[in-house]
């Protein structure tokens, strides 16, 4: 092991196994894992060339391959609970998306959902033994947020008894499902459904597209690869055209809405229990924004321990870049999120598992606030381990330009979660929506409950920023309790400023919609705060169910960094606001970097807690041995331009030329 | 302090004007998709925003060109360029990195032959606009700065030897100066040439792996000599860092020479079409007159003699980055704005009021606060041209005259911008990039390839941290300067102006006069500056270090260059409105602009204003509020602002941003284009096939 690593782990004050257990979700949880973790790295069919040397084909080809072992292997080991699932899955696929997502995690769960049992019997098992592989088809390319846009149309011939599926436009070509271009053989395809001349909003249709046998596309149906993107390589996002393509009545999903024989609509019951699956995928983002900065930090962590560059003191050997304050900064708050997000994504899931049960008992009360907090996190936590991770590449200079650092393969990877299931600001508007809502309901004297139940302060005051701002001195920059009461009051008054000036729109005779419009960028802002004060507030609850003292230490010092490191960067907001003085603001920058050197010994041991493997970590500047430089160039050695020592443009462009002129 | 320029950008291979701008994608022209600007058939969204412009489109062009020659000397050359299917672009987002690398060789061997046809010179005005239409898809950008190294250090003789060879490509070259383990330092250096007074030779060694040369851009596959960095040792002693020429490859057929390893270093996150790369010397001899000699020489008994001063080489350095701001990473930024911006008026979704057709997202407050700021911000730093060109031109005279005592300042100044231009611009690409929802990251929109190039520019040519600090440094003495009561430079002079302590605004309409905002950047530029030097002085008097203390504060003094150059940027945008007083229109539209990108600075920074009460919560508020009233005003024109930038659509090369504004149609058809549908995959024949085969008996 590199000699800078060892010394950085030797001096850590805490033991970092007792963190992974923490971050697992305790110590049998941790072993588990790497139970399964060892299960794809001592099977060499799992093990392949760095997909970084590899073309967009093959590398798709790559992750074809894998997956459908990993389908045969998790059965064959019996793995099925859905996080074992999860750990075997991205170990697999290294953190990366691969073509069978979309089936196993949109195809299957929608039939499950939404079709008849018979439709069950037909699709389901076919489905699950992947001679069927499913993706779904609801984004167009000229429409994404707004559902009721959506172009594509199913007419109901009742001659026939079947649906006539179109694409009418090229914009209502179906683009970007996920394993739509080259795998899937069928698709569920959302359509506007036509019937006795009347158009019935939209459906869901299971369609097949794909000859079985040949894999050739069915007469009447385009379909293809939309092409290189930023990132999602191994994944075939796909176009899909459809011309008068007619399938069987039963192949519309019909467990709510129903089509009868003759033509006639059955309107569906409810449609709130869509909700559910929505707070669970974007609830899984918000952990993946965990995940990834935390793979980023781990990277530019160890790698700032290991590079020296420069001089601090005349005289010295160059210092580790670690020991700059400026890298500090760049990284360690960073640090600090990665573990807050952690906390905000296992708590998210814990919220979803108890108010799944409070549902499936018919108790929906909660499912708006979750809703509209899952939104709101999601959109925070992807916006802000996006912008964190890019920071991480940046601080490893140069190298953090090679992909040999992985860095650009996590961003890539990552950045397209701030747009897929809820473009991040329409998400921050949906936050802000409730927001509004909770805040009217105070307004007019009732109580609310919940992450929101601060605004329940604001009541009956009349509100006006002095009065928020009378309590503010009380707080205290090194107590965490203290601080979560700052985020809170920052909450309350972004949020009333921004229903106070959605008001003022209305009463300038602005339609609803227009105000709303108008006082957007607003409602965004308070919708972060409200988010960040989520943030900090599960953090500080979370320092109070560390039992181990050294660990507790440590991990109150990333608290406060986390929380005053905010302050600092939207001191506007505090200092407009009074809740803090200029004096208080000043101490906050001071206590910013005490607490940078604080955490700086025990820096590489945090990282290391995050327990992820080389192999899933894709890193050579990252490695857990820090030895770089000499697999730096093991790596390079093995480039595409390297594969013969003399390039054949030579022969082509380079040797005529020089003849030439 | 570096003999040449800290050293990735020549590795990347963006260096100099060498700002290769896109090219073309005449294949395209030919299948009808792609039509260049000016084509009649205009999406009507489209043609709606340029119909309603409240200024003349074309002159705003020529102002940004800098006069209306440039426009038409600029519109002939990308006329000719883009007229050669040779140049195309249309394949490039489809293309691995060996097809990109040999794409940028035959092209470089092609403009060649096509400027010599042309009869235009490598100083002539048309190269730049070479550059412009071409984008970065040329090889050999390096082999130029192998070429000035030699210029700026070689000896009249050694220029007569290598400058012919070189300029004919007889002999392509590289510029070695980073190591694996060695960037901004560049004492850290760690290879060596020792001088053998018996042979006359100097013998080059990378002593260890952390010494290999790496990142040298067109080192990895294609050059045949490299200018190499390495500590000179005579009779034991160091000398320190000096540059060598040395053969890496043979003429004959371009294996590596005896004692050389080299390679390319493998996929990066752009930069595809350069062969970045590594250099390992083990025992490499050469004569003593492959030492560039201009400034200091080893006689052939091992005497070492300097001779004069080699500041002018700062001057290198800050043409170089002067020259890849403008060249390079600015009209990156602008691409991006004109691909988002025009895409935002052609893209609908949903309904703004119940009953009317989806909205077009630009209509949307949110969609405007992430574009228009930018777009203020693309014209801000454009405008910094000639405010910098003024600077390095007095400056220059000045040197040539042999007076030095400007270098600190143009250093101070160059290096404080490239920095916060780099920053916005790669972070502006990134917005817009998500600003257009998922068909942003599809490579077509040209917005991956646009964002994914742009943070390298934060790295080379100096790290954006490591500038910001030198940048600090000069205003830390600066401000030492004010205490003693002597002249300051010009660009810091600001610092000795007392100011009220209060902004006096009374209203929001206040807020929109450049004497208000101006005086509050340069309060908090004055402020941050003066709390981080206190703070440093403090450290100092309580018996720390000075390099102790310095690190200390080096947090608090990137934010005190930062706000410097923010001062600087928004101080020369109210200067450029004011000369385009006989221009009422564009000083309308342009003095809006000033007026966001001012505004939008405070707003995104309250704290910073409110801190010591310069500001209340009222002002604050009033700036907010004239900030969002500039959206809804120059919403109206963001369209025609984007046009004047006059990209052609092989120059944007993107699916989105075209601009007769067919996205979706252009998107289908060039998808259709895509390897992935053009080539046989095994992945159904190996992996699918065999699970789909039992389901045909079953459906």
């Amino acid at each position: 092991m590199n000699k800078d690593l060892r010394r950085e782990r030797d001096s850590a004050s805490f033991n970092p196994e007792l963190l992974t257990h923490l971050l697992d979700g305790g110590a049998e949880r941790t072993r588990r894992r790497r139970e399964i973790e060892a299960l794809v790295l001592n099977n060499p069919d799992f093990q392949h060339e760095d997909l970084n040397f590899l073309s967009r084909s093959q590398r798709y080809e790559e992750a074809i391959r894998k997956s459908a072992l990993m389908v045969v292997k998790l059965r064959e080991y019996g793995i099925a609970d859905p996080d074992e699932i999860y750990w075997f899955k991205s170990s697999i696929h290294r953190g990366r998306p691969e073509p069978l997502d979309l089936h196993l995690g949109m195809f299957l769960p929608t039939l499950l959902t939404q079709a008849t049992l018979e439709q069950q019997d037909r699709f389901f098992m076919p489905a699950w033994n992947l001679e069927i592989i499913g993706t779904y088809a609801q984004t167009e390319m000229g429409h994404g947020t707004h559902l009721r846009g959506l172009e594509t149309t199913a007419t109901y011939d009742p001659a026939t008894q079947e649906f006539i599926l179109n694409s009418p436009t090229v914009t209502s070509i179906k683009w970007w499902p996920g394993g739509l271009g080259k795998t899937s053989n069928h698709a569920i395809v959302l359509a506007q459904l036509y019937t006795q001349g009347q158009c019935k909003g939209l459906h869901a249709f299971i369609v097949p597209i794909r000859q079985l046998g040949t894999h050739d596309p069915l007469p009447g149906i385009t379909v293809g690869d939309i092409g290189p993107k930023f990132g999602y390589d191994e994944m075939d996002n796909g176009y899909l055209k459809m011309d008068n393509f007619r399938i069987p009545r039963d192949n519309m999903l019909m467990k709510y809405a129903k089509v009868e024989p003759d033509g006639t609509y059955v309107k569906p019951l409810s449609d709130k229990l869509t909700y559910g699956t929505m707070v669970f995928i974007r609830s899984h983002i918000v952990g993946d924004s965990a995940r990834s900065l935390s793979r980023a930090c781990t990277i530019a962590i160890r790698y700032s321990s290991v590079r020296h560059q420069s001089e601090l003191k005349p005289g010295e050997p160059e210092p580790q870049i670690l020991d700059y304050q400026t890298q500090q900064y760049k990284l360690f708050p960073l640090l600090a999120t990665a573990y807050a997000f952690h906390f905000v994504g296992a708590y998210m899931k814990q919220t979803y598992h108890r108010i799944t049960g409070d549902i499936n008992q018919g108790d929906l009360s909660e499912l708006p606030e979750l809703h509209a907090l899952t939104a709101g996190l999601k959109a925070f936590t992807s916006w802000t381990a996006n912008a964190g991770i890019e920071e991480c590449r940046m601080a490893c200079g140069g190298h953090g330009y090679s992909r040999c650092s992985g860095l650009p393969d996590i961003y890539v990877t990552f950045t397209p979660s701030c747009t897929y299931e809820g473009e991040n600001t329409v998400m921050m508007l949906q936050t802000a929506r409730f927001l509004i809502k909770s805040y009217t309901q105070v307004s007019s004297g009732q109580l609310v409950s919940g992450m929101v139940s601060y605004l329940n302060d604001l009541s009956g005051q009349h509100i006006q920023p002095q009065q928020v701002a009378a309590r503010p001195t009380t707080v205290h920059i090194n107590d965490p309790a203290s601080l979560v009461e700052a985020y809170k009051l920052r909450a309350s008054r972004l949020v009333e400023a921004a229903a106070k000036n959605l008001q003022a729109e209305l009463n300038r005779r602005k339609s609803q919609e227009d105000a709303w419009n108008r006082t957007s960028v607003d409602l965004v802002r308070a919708s972060e705060a409200h988010c960040h004060y989520v943030v900090v507030k599960l953090f500080t609850t979370q320092l109070s169910e560390i039992n181990d003292a050294a660990v507790h230490a440590v991990m109150n010092n990333l608290c406060l960094l986390y929380a005053l490191y905010g302050i600092s960067k939207h001191t506007g907001d505090f200092l407009q606001a009074g809740i803090l003085t200029d004096a208080q603001v000043t101490q906050v920058y001071q206590r910013v970097k005490e607490l940078l050197a604080a955490i700086r010994p025990n820096a590489v041991a945090l990282v290391d807690a995050f327990d992820f493997h080389d192999n899933h970590l894709g890193s050579v500047l990252g490695r857990y041995d820090g030895n770089i430089y000499e697999n730096m160039f093991e790596w390079a050695k093995k480039s595409p331009l390297n594969k013969t020592e003399v390039h054949e443009s030579f022969h082509k462009h380079l040797k005529p030329m020089q003849s030439k002129l | 302090m570096p003999m040449h320029s800290p050293a990735m950008l020549q590795c990347l291979g963006c260096k100099h004007y060498q700002g290769f701008q896109q090219s073309q994608m005449a294949q395209w022209n030919r299948s009808g998709y792609f039509r260049s600007s000016g084509s009649r058939d205009v999406n009507p969204d489209l043609e709606a925003e340029r119909q309603t412009a409240s200024f003349s489109v074309e002159r705003l062009t020529t102002i940004l060109d800098g006069g209306a020659d440039n426009t038409r000397t600029r519109r002939a050359v990308e006329a000719v360029i883009h007229s050669d299917p040779g140049f195309s672009r249309e394949n490039q987002y489809f293309q691995s990195q060996n097809e990109r690398y040999e794409e940028a060789v035959r092209k470089a061997v092609l403009l060649k032959e096509k400027m010599h046809q042309m009869g235009w010179t490598e100083d002539g005005p048309e190269t730049k606009y070479c550059y412009r239409a071409l984008g970065g898809d040329l090889a050999f950008n390096v082999h130029r700065v192998f070429k000035n190294s030699i210029l700026a250090l070689g000896t009249d003789e050694q220029i007569a030897k290598w400058i012919p060879l070189a300029d004919e490509y007889h002999i392509i070259g590289t510029y070695a100066q980073t190591e694996l383990g060695h960037g901004t330092f560049l004492r850290g250096l760690e290879t060596t040439a020792v001088f053998d007074i018996s042979t006359q030779e100097f013998t080059l060694n990378t002593p260890k792996i952390s010494a290999m040369k790496w990142w040298p851009g067109d080192m990895g596959r294609s050059a045949t000599h490299a200018v190499v960095f390495a500590q000179l040792y005579i009779k034991g002693k160091c000398y320190g860092l000096h540059a060598f020429i040395l053969q890496i490859r043979s003429l004959r057929d371009h294996s590596p020479a005896p004692g050389v390893i080299v390679g390319d270093i493998g996929p990066k996150m752009n930069f595809e079409h350069i062969d970045n790369g590594y250099l390992m010397l083990q025992n490499i001899n050469i004569p003593r007159e492959n030492m560039l000699s201009r400034f200091s020489q080893v006689l052939p008994d091992g005497t070492y003699v300097k001779r004069g001063s080699d500041q002018i080489n700062y001057l290198t350095m800050i043409v170089t980055r002067v020259q890849m701001l403008w060249n390079e990473v600015i009209p990156m930024l602008l691409k991006a704005c004109t691909i988002a911006i025009r895409y935002s008026a052609v893209r609908r979704q949903s309904k703004l009021n119940p009953g009317d057709p989806e909205a077009k997202i630009l209509e949307y407050q949110t969609q405007q606060q992430k574009l228009l700021p930018l777009l203020a911000t693309a014209y801000a730093f454009h405008f910094m041209n000639a405010y910098v060109n003024e600077f390095y031109n007095k400056g220059y005279t000045e040197i040539k005259q042999g007076n030095f005592d400007s270098l600190p300042e143009l250093h101070a100044l160059t290096s404080g911008l490239k920095a916060i231009i780099t920053d916005y611009c790669t972070g502006g690409a990134e917005v817009c990039l998500r600003a257009c929802g998922g068909h942003g990251y599809s490579a077509l929109s040209g917005l991956p390839f646009l964002y994914t190039k742009l943070p390298a520019s934060c790295t080379y040519e100096g790290e954006n941290t490591v500038l910001f600090l030198q940048t600090a440094r000069f205003l830390v003495k600066c401000l030492a300067t004010v205490h003693s009561g002597q002249p300051i430079p010009p660009s810091a002079a600001y610092l000795s102006s007392v100011d009220s302590g209060k902004c006096q605004a009374w209203t929001k309409m206040d807020f929109l006069k450049p004497d208000i905002y101006a005086e509050a950047y340069r309060h908090r530029a004055t402020r941050l500056l003066g709390n981080a030097a206190t703070k440093l002085q403090t450290l100092v008097q309580s018996g720390a270090e000075q390099y102790e203390a310095w690190n200390k504060c080096t947090v608090q003094l990137v934010q005190a260059a930062k706000a410097h150059c923010y001062y600087i940027v928004v101080k020369n945008f109210i200067d450029t409105v004011e000369k385009l007083r006989n221009e009422a229109e564009i000083q309308k539209i342009v003095k809006h602009l000033c007026d966001l990108f001012a505004l939008h600075g405070i707003f995104s920074n309250t704290g910073d204003f409110l801190h010591d009460g310069y500001m209340s919560g009222d002002q604050m508020d009033m700036v907010t509020a004239s900030y969002l009233d500039l959206l809804a005003v120059i919403r109206n024109d963001a369209v025609p602002l984007v046009d004047a930038f006059d990209f052609t659509d092989e120059n944007l090369n993107s699916a989105l941003g075209s601009y007769d504004g067919h996205v979706y149609q252009r998107l289908y058809e060039w998808a259709q284009k895509s390897p992935t549908n053009q080539q046989v995959s095994q992945a159904y024949a190996s992996y699918l096939k065999p699970l789909f085969q039992s389901a045909l008996s079953k459906l």
